[in-house]
C-alpha cells in the first residue's frame, strides 16, 4: 500500500469526499492534459500564424503521404481501443490480460512512431530541413517538424509510461487506476493527432 | 471514481465513427479541397467523441467537466487573437524567400 493509500485509508470517515469523485492522481492527469492541450493549441496556432503569413507556403504532401497519415490514424485510434481493453481487464483484476493489452497498445505506439519517422526521412531525403527546403517558405520545415515532433515525443513518452505501468501492474506494484490514468493520457495523444492530420497534412496536400 | 457506464459495444461504435470521419476527411480533402472550416468541424466531432466516450468525461461528475472544459476552451479561443497580426504580415511577406 502506498503512502497516499495509507493516508486515505487512515482518514476514511474523517476526510471530506473528493469534490470530483475521482482519485487525486486522476485529477492530476486531467490537469496535465488540459495544460498540454493548451501547449499543443499554442504550437498549432503558431504554425497557422507562420503558414498564413507566408506568401509561398509549399503544398508538399503527395497522396502517398496522405494515405500514410490515414494508416497512422488507424493505428493510433486502434491503440486507443486496445488501451480500453487494458483498463477493462485491470478493473476485472485480470493482471495478465491488462498487461497483454497494455503491451499491444505500446506496440501500436511504436509502429506509429516508425511510420512517422519514415515520413520524416522521406521529407528530409527530398531536401526539407528546419529552415530551408526546395519548395517555398523556409519556415515549412520548422513548423512541420515542431508540430509532428512534439506529438511524436508524446507518443514515445506514452509508450515508455505504458510499458513501465504495464510491467508494474503485472508485478503487483501498481493498481488498476494507474492503467486507467495512463489510458487517459494515451487517448489525449490520439486526440491531438486528430487535429494534426487535417491541419498539417491535409491542408498541405498537393493540389 | 467515474461510473464508466459506456459498454465495450458503444466503444466499438465510437471507434468506427472516429475512423469513418478520418476517411471522410481525406476523401473530402481530395475531392472538394481541404477547406480549413470543413477539416476543423470534422476534427472537433472526432475530438468530442474521444473525450466524452474514450476518456469517459461524460461519466464523470458535472463539476469536473465544469472545472476542465471552460478554462481550456477560453485559452484556445483567446489564442485566435493572433490572426489579425498574421494577416497584417501577409502584406509585409516576412517569410517569403
Amino acid at each position: 500500500m502506498s503512502q497516499a493509500d495509507m493516508t486515505i485509508a487512515h482518514g476514511a470517515g474523517v476526510m471530506e469526499e473528493s469534490p470530483f469523485a475521482i482519485p487525486s492522481s486522476k485529477l492530476v492527469m486531467w490537469l496535465f492534459i488540459i495544460s498540454d492541450a493548451c501547449t499543443f493549441g499554442a504550437v498549432l496556432f503558431a504554425y497557422g500564424y507562420i503558414r498564413n503569413s507566408a506568401a509561398d507556403w509549399p503544398l508538399v504532401f503527395e497522396s502517398a503521404s496522405i494515405w500514410n497519415s490515414l494508416l497512422m490514424t488507424f493505428i493510433l485510434v486502434s491503440s486507443s481501443l486496445t488501451v480500453l481493453f487494458a483498463v477493462k481487464a485491470a478493473k476485472a483484476d485480470d493482471r495478465a490480460g491488462a498487461f497483454k493489452w497494455t503491451m499491444i497498445t505500446a506496440a501500436g505506439g511504436v509502429l506509429f512512431a516508425i511510420l512517422h519517422i519514415r515520413e520524416w526521412m522521406s521529407l528530409i531525403g527530398q531536401g526539407a530541413r528546419l529552415f530551408q527546403n526546395p519548395w517555398g517558405s523556409p519556415m515549412f520545415g520548422a513548423a512541420f517538424f515542431s508540430v509532428t515532433g512534439l506529438h511524436m515525443a508524446h507518443v514515445l513518452g506514452g509508450v515508455v509510461a505504458l510499458v513501465v505501468v504495464g510491467l508494474g501492474y503485472k508485478a503487483g506494484r501498481y493498481a488498476d487506476r494507474h492503467i486507467e490514468i495512463w489510458a487517459l493520457y494515451w487517448h489525449f495523444v490520439d486526440l491531438v493527432w486528430m487535429f494534426v492530420v487535417p491541419l498539417v497534412y491535409l491542408l498541405n496536400m498537393k493540389r | 471514481m467515474s461510473q464508466q457506464s459506456g459498454s465495450m459495444g458503444s466503444m466499438f461504435i465510437v471507434y468506427g465513427a472516429i475512423l469513418a470521419i478520418a476517411v471522410v476527411q481525406v476523401v473530402v480533402a481530395m475531392t472538394m479541397g481541404p477547406s480549413l472550416g470543413r477539416m476543423l468541424v470534422l476534427a472537433l466531432i472526432q475530438a468530442y467523441m474521444a473525450v466524452m466516450f474514450f476518456m469517459h468525461l461524460r461519466d464523470e461528475k458535472p463539476n469536473l467537466r465544469l472545472a476542465l472544459l471552460p478554462g481550456t476552451l477560453f485559452v484556445l479561443v483567446m489564442l485566435n487573437m493572433i490572426w489579425a497580426d498574421s494577416f497584417r504580415l501577409i502584406v509585409m511577406r516576412p517569410f517569403a524567400k
